[in-house]
């Protein structure tokens, strides 16, 4: 935690995300809750593993499935300050992806780094 | 210690239910605060009174609106997600002009600035389910 300048104290907020943007609502929900807590000026963080790196993905079209493409939000976390994004390497190589695919600059972390990422928060939601 | 909990599953589909309302339950009976359990996704559907489990089976909404007024815990569902999934409390029922509404007792509809909030305010936030 650090002290933060009119006496209130910040918390370390990360929030890793694991699963695929439209399969389930867990990514869109998830996205909801870092806007809202955006708003509460507090050190966040997002982290994305496995499928979750999927979200990030550039070029999503989801008229198909009806179902709206969220991804652009994610251009906008920079106004909201947030603009921490820690990607796993091992996700994207493994899905054949580079930095270059996604829609916004992140940092690419190994495994172990992500590690020492999570070892450092106050608060870590899961979704 | 002052505890948040998050749960993100709903009632009998998941655990995640019954394992956090075993853990708020094993927590207060060791003597630590719990500050708020916000239920979030599906975690809202445990927040119906309409739910009618067999007897034979454990009735999950019942159990937490008990334990919440044991012990005066903060139930708070999301009101995005509630809104979503069709939970209403009268007020939120009456806003959106619908003709019912199925909040179970102990619960409140909040908006998700709860979560942060327990985030901020607790000593540990423990998310179940997700």
């Amino acid at each position: 935690m650090e002290e933060q300048s009119g006496g209130g104290v910040a918390k370390r907020f990360l929030y890793v995300n694991r699963k695929a943007p439209y399969g389930t609502i867990y990514a869109l929900e998830s996205l909801e809750v870092v806007l809202i807590g955006a708003a509460f000026e507090q050190d966040v963080s997002l982290a994305f593993l496995g499928d979750g790196v999927y979200q990030l993905v550039k070029g999503q079209d989801t008229k198909g499935v009806e179902m709206k493409n969220f991804s652009p939000t994610f251009r906008a976390l920079e106004d909201y300050d947030v603009t921490k994004l820690y990607v796993e390497r091992e996700a994207l190589q493994a899905r054949g992806l580079t930095e270059a695919d996604l829609v916004v600059p992140v940092e690419a972390v190994d495994a172990e780094r992500m590690a020492e990422i999570m070892e450092n928060q106050d608060v870590i939601l899961s979704f | 210690m002052k505890l948040g909990i998050l749960v993100n599953e709903g009632p009998y589909t998941h655990a995640a239910s019954d394992s956090a309302y075993q853990f708020v339950k094993a927590a207060l009976a060791k003597g630590h605060e719990i500050y708020r359990v916000f239920f979030y996704h599906d975690g809202v559907n445990n927040g119906t009174r309409l739910t009618v489990p067999p007897q034979d089976d454990r009735n999950i909404v019942k159990r937490w609106s008990e334990l919440a007024a044991q012990h005066k815990l903060d139930l708070v569902l999301c009101i995005a997600a509630a809104q979503r999934r069709g939970l209403m409390d009268p007020s939120e029922a009456k806003r959106n002009g619908k003709d019912a509404d199925n909040i179970a007792p102990g619960f409140r509809i909040s908006g998700l600035g709860q979560l942060i909030e327990a985030g901020i305010q607790a000593d540990r936030l423990v998310v179940f389910g997700g």
